[in-house]
């Protein structure tokens, strides 16, 4: 036996892990009856249903062939996402400008084109931009300067 | 008579200065998102959804309207001058109007766009004012089980007429519908899914959801293909079409406008399929066919007109039954929730003037399109050849702050970067998002409708079974279940969407 379609196997395996752990955490809640549905009863009923679908996507991966998952683009996805939590962490601490500036220079990084000089011009320019448009004109309650810098 | 009465409402609501400032934006907006790639309306309207908050209801959803149709007419542009759709709906486009580009036609094939476009527009809009009042009509009737039903039938609809696997659109409504109810419990009062994080109890917003599958995962899948990406831009010599393009584009407009009007109203991609479903049936009846894909006029007339008619009657079911027929719409029926407006069907009588005023907006909006975007064409020319690594940083910025504004944390901001990474690799995995944020949307709705029909019929499941009109609409998920597993119509769904 050996998986003839990875992308059903895949998305199979998180339906199934997803829809268990949902199942699993909603015998925390009440169930109720039919007549009165507690909180639990509709997550366990999609929980069941979606690890039903699950286990019929993993089957189907082993019979039906499909093409390959094909390669992740890890450095997008980690410049991409990373910058955009870090932004979130920093936000508080760093303010708002010097935070966006990190977050854009990062996921700029991102690209095959990058060049240091245009980046950091464009980072700059955004931040400006978001900073006078979103948070003094549009009143964003975000801090420009943030607590470490005595903001 | 009642009819024109109501268009007056319309109009009077429409046409005030603010309003109409407002409708522009819009559709300026949505013209410029459709013409940039990688950039699609759900996560634009994502993104601005913060910004009408401010605004009055009226002027919000008539810009949020306009960003939508607008980015169905820029994305044609694109399409047409530098062989790039800007929207998955022009996809259809580039077939013949990328060639009649090359012929030295581009400026005929882009007024065959924009009179294709402004004839279905209008007709579309006059559908929409005859059969909403009578579909909301009906909606006043629905009790529990209905809406319940109703409720399968979209997502079932949702599910076939996805892109890609039926099993996997299935996988992610379901995950959808989960998702939607994570926070407290309207009923009990019970927190669910929230990992005794009190960030979590009012539930995460739907804006963070949609700006993190369709924005982040969108950027990381564009730039995957980064390097392969080139332009060439053709030059616009006459827009004016000749006596013998009038005569041949009539026939398609009318064809393409009524298909697309049609499935339009179906829930899942329906201008898509419109714009793919109209250049084929085209290809089959025209007399030019063996002039498809070589630069035919009809093969730019269709689809244009169906894709611009279908974007407008998916208003349809979110106007008048408050169910969302694809994400645009579940982020409109967010907006319109946030406004404290509840939709439904009392929304045609207890808010006249936004039911009518966002008609008749469409209308005026379309005109707006034809009558600034050929002049403009030169400037959207110049904005397709910025660069993806100067516009990507800029829409992540947007992104961020537009989804901090929403609840003023910066924990949305996290959740955002979560829902980038799933966006991903769910595409990855060919596991489309919009069905996903669909059933996220109507999740708690059906539960509490579920909830409803079951608590007014003792516990007994028969209850949807027994009334007539959930009956019917049960049936029609049937039978769209079941016709869509025939091999023949399945093996069809696969060819409609991979005309290329």
């Amino acid at each position: 036996m050996s998986i003839r379609n990875p992308k059903d196997f895949w998305a199979g395996l998180i339906y199934v892990v997803l829809g268990l752990a949902a199942v699993y955490i909603a015998q925390d809640y009440e169930m109720g009856t039919a007549t009165r549905m507690g909180p639990g009863y509709f997550p366990t009923l999609l929980g069941g249903f979606l690890a039903l679908i699950g286990v019929v996507s993993l089957v189907r991966s082993f019979y039906v062939p499909g093409e390959p998952v094909g390669a992740l683009a890890l450095k997008a996805t980690l410049l991409i996402c990373g910058a955009t939590l870090l932004f979130g962490l920093m936000l508080r601490g760093a303010g708002m400008i010097v935070s966006m500036i990190v977050m854009l220079l990062i996921s700029s990084y991102a690209s095959v084109r990058f060049r240091l000089v245009p980046a950091v011009l464009l980072a700059v320019g955004i931040t400006a931009f978001c900073a006078l448009v979103f948070v003094r004109g549009l009143g964003v309650p975000m801090p420009l300067v943030g607590s470490w810098f005595g903001g | 008579m009642e009819l024109l009465n109501n268009l007056a409402v319309g109009f009077e609501a429409a046409l005030t200065w603010t309003n109409l400032v407002y409708c522009f934006i819009g559709v300026f907006l949505g013209t410029l998102i459709g013409v940039l790639p990688g950039l699609g309306p759900t996560a634009t309207i994502a993104m601005l959804l913060p910004i009408t908050f401010t605004l009055p209801p009226v002027s919000a959803l008539i810009m949020l309207a306009g960003i939508y149709y607008g980015s169905q007419y820029g994305g044609s542009t694109t399409a047409i001058l530098v062989n790039l759709p800007g929207e998955a709906a022009s996809v259809v486009t580039t077939l013949d109007g990328y060639q009649m580009a090359r012929q030295g036609r581009a400026g005929v094939a882009l007024a065959t766009a924009a009179i294709g476009s402004f004839f279905a527009g209008t007709v579309a809009t006059v559908i929409i004012a005859f059969f909403a009042p009578p579909l909301a009509e009906i909606g006043l009737m629905f009790g529990a089980a209905e809406y319940f039903s109703l409720m399968v039938l979209g997502l079932v609809a949702a599910i076939v007429l996805a892109r890609g696997s039926l099993l996997h659109a299935l996988g992610m409504v379901v995950l959808g519908l989960l998702l939607g109810l994570i926070g407290t419990d309207v009923n009990s009062g019970a927190l669910r899914f929230t990992f005794d994080n009190p960030r979590l109890a009012d539930g995460i917003s739907f804006v963070v959801v949609a700006m993190g599958m369709f924005g982040l995962g969108e950027i990381i899948r564009n730039l995957e293909h980064e390097a392969t990406r080139t332009m060439v831009t053709s030059k616009i010599e006459s827009l004016i079409p000749t006596r013998e393009d009038v005569r041949r584009m009539i026939a398609p407009i009318l064809r393409g406008t009524a298909i697309g009007s049609v499935l339009g109203i179906l829930p899942g991609s329906g201008s898509i399929l419109g714009a793919f479903a109209a250049y084929s049936v085209e290809k089959k009846v025209s007399k030019y066919s063996a002039e498809f894909g070589k630069g035919a006029i009809e093969g730019v007339a269709a689809p244009e007109s169906a894709n611009n008619a279908g974007a407008q009657t998916s208003f349809i079911p979110m106007l008048t039954l408050g169910i969302p027929s694809n994400p645009v719409m579940a982020l409109m029926i967010g907006a319109m929730i946030i406004q404290g407006i509840q939709p439904g069907p009392a929304v045609i009588d207890e808010q006249p003037d936004l039911f009518w005023g966002v008609i008749v907006s469409m209308w005026i909006g379309n005109l707006f399109l034809v009558i600034l975007n050929l002049p403009l064409i030169g400037l959207w020319v110049r904005i397709v050849t910025v660069p993806y690594h100067l516009l990507y940083p800029a829409i992540l910025a947007f992104a961020a702050v537009g989804v901090f504004s929403l609840n003023n944390t910066e924990f949305d901001v996290l959740l955002l970067a979560l829902f980038g990474v799933l966006g991903y690799v769910f595409a990855k995995l060919d596991c489309e998002p919009a069905p996903m944020l669909l059933g996220f949307i109507l999740g708690p709705m059906m539960e509490e409708y579920l909830r409803r029909a079951l608590l007014l019929s003792r516990g007994d499941p028969m209850t949807f079974i027994e009334r007539p009109i959930s009956a019917g609409l049960l049936a029609c998920a049937v039978v769209a279940i079941i016709i869509a597993f025939l091999p023949a119509i399945s093996r069809k769904r696969e060819e409609v969407f991979q005309e290329d």
